[in-house]
This record gives C-alpha cells, sequence and structure tokens, in this order.
C-alpha cells in the first residue's frame, strides 16, 4: 500500500512537472500574449496547440492529474498535499536546467519557504 | 516592467481562483465515486467511468479548463519559477477564508504554513517576473 502511494506519488511530481515545462517551452515558442480578446487569444491558443512540446505537456499533466486523482482516492487530502509540495522546488531545478531560467537566491529561497509552507498547511 | 508584473498578478488571481474551487470540486466528486480499484482491467474502466460522469468532476474540470488558459497566457511571458510558486497562494486563501468565512478553527502549525507560503509568495514577488530573453 505504501509503496503504491509512493509510486504514484512519484509520478505525480515527475510527470506533473516535467509536463508543465513542456508546456512552458511551447507558449515561449508562441511569444509573449499581449492583448486579450477572444479574436486574438483564440487563434494564438490554436498555434500553441499545432507545437509537439505542448501534446507531450498535456500528456504527461494528464497522467499526473489520473495519478492525483487516484492518490485522493486512498489518502486524505492532508496527506497528497504536503506530499506533493516537493514539485514547487523540482519544477524550479527543471526550471533553472531544461528552461534555462535564472534563479536568484532570493527566488531560491521563496520557493523553499512556499514548498515549507504548503507542506504545513496541510499537516497542521 | 511595471506592466508585465500587473499583468503577471492579474493573471495568478484568476489561475489561484479556478484552481482552488475546482480542486475542491475534485475532491468532493472522488470522495462520492469511491476508492479506485486498480486489480484488474475491469476495475479501472468502472472506476474510469463513475469518475467521468461524476457532475462534481465536471465542474472541477471546467474551473480547471479556465485555470489552464490563464496559465498558458501567462506563461507565455512569465518564467515558470516565478508563477509556479506564486500561484501557491491559493493553499494560503484556503484556510484564511475558512477561518474568516466559515469560523473554522485553524491550528497553529498551519497558520505558520500560511506566512510561510506569504513571505515565500511575497519574496519570489521580488524577483523579475522574466529573466529569459523573449523569443
Amino acid at each position: 500500500m505504501m509503496l503504491r502511494t509512493a509510486l504514484f506519488l512519484g509520478i505525480v511530481i515527475l510527470s506533473g512537472t516535467l509536463g508543465e515545462i513542456c508546456v512552458t517551452r511551447a507558449m515561449k515558442c508562441i511569444g509573449e500574449v499581449k492583448h486579450f480578446s477572444p479574436r486574438i487569444v483564440l487563434p494564438l491558443l490554436g498555434r500553441a496547440f499545432r507545437i509537439g512540446w505542448m501534446w507531450l505537456g498535456i500528456a504527461l499533466m494528464a497522467l499526473a492529474f489520473y495519478s492525483f486523482l487516484a492518490l485522493l482516492s486512498w489518502n486524505p487530502v492532508s496527506f497528497v498535499i504536503p506530499a506533493s509540495a516537493l514539485s514547487y522546488a523540482v519544477g524550479t531545478l527543471g526550471a533553472k536546467f531544461l528552461l534555462g531560467e535564472k534563479i536568484s537566491r532570493l527566488r531560491w529561497a521563496g520557493v523553499l519557504l512556499v514548498c515549507l509552507g504548503v507542506a504545513l498547511t496541510w499537516v497542521g | 516592467m511595471k506592466a508585465l508584473r500587473a499583468k503577471t498578478h492579474l493573471m495568478v488571481v484568476l489561475m489561484v481562483a479556478f484552481s482552488s474551487v475546482g480542486t475542491i470540486f475534485l475532491s468532493k466528486g472522488m470522495k462520492q465515486v469511491g476508492s479506485v480499484s486498480f486489480s484488474s482491467p475491469a476495475a479501472v474502466t468502472a472506476a474510469f467511468g463513475h469518475t467521468i460522469t461524476n457532475s462534481m468532476i465536471w465542474l472541477g474540470i471546467g474551473s480547471l479548463l479556465i485555470f489552464f488558459v490563464a496559465y498558458l497566457l501567462v506563461l507565455s511571458w512569465a518564467d515558470y519559477s516565478y508563477v509556479m510558486p506564486a500561484a501557491a497562494t491559493g493553499y494560503a486563501i484556503v484556510p484564511l477564508l475558512g477561518y474568516a468565512v466559515l469560523g473554522e478553527a485553524v491550528t497553529s502549525t498551519r497558520w505558520i504554513g500560511v506566512a510561510l507560503i506569504c513571505m515565500g509568495v511575497l519574496l519570489v514577488g521580488q524577483t523579475p517576473p522574466r529573466t529569459t530573453e523573449p523569443q
């Protein structure tokens, strides 16, 4: 039972983070959205959905999503959320090494506080 | 930079609102569906069927779709490592609302968690929303 939970938790964290990184890469290919009327946003999103990174990202996020639902059916949400808070640290590492974002010490400190805070709000 | 920060914050607020509501619907829906069994393909199919016919799950998915559009838009200009922790504000808002609106008891550990999230988001908010060159 513990092994099953650990396995699915790993899938939620890794697959979810990688999926979000792939989606970020796709949106960076589109460029900055500057106007928010549906006539402009919808074709832009249409273009984004013709990029392979977007579909890979969605597939990985879907895997993470269904694993998250399965975890919620076996465990209380007060366990699932703090346990998956590690995603923030894993995601920041991914942003640095896969997307080339510059993570300052200040941002790292913020991410780690958020990580710890998310875990505590649900443990408490 | 000011305009970039303002539109990033607006999108993060939309993301937080719709993802919080969506998660509550999904959690309620999965409690109605019950424990998911992976013992056989038939059991998985049955669980999938129960999940996709549950109205709470669809309300959750609808909310999360709006969240996803806001998320996609903000990622077109802002760093993933900026948006992701900023969106965690939702974890601080839910206990705050529970205390202020519903009068729920909030443990001291949870208050410490809320304070840490707020401090973390404030720190991330001090950094520039974009550290890579726009394409």
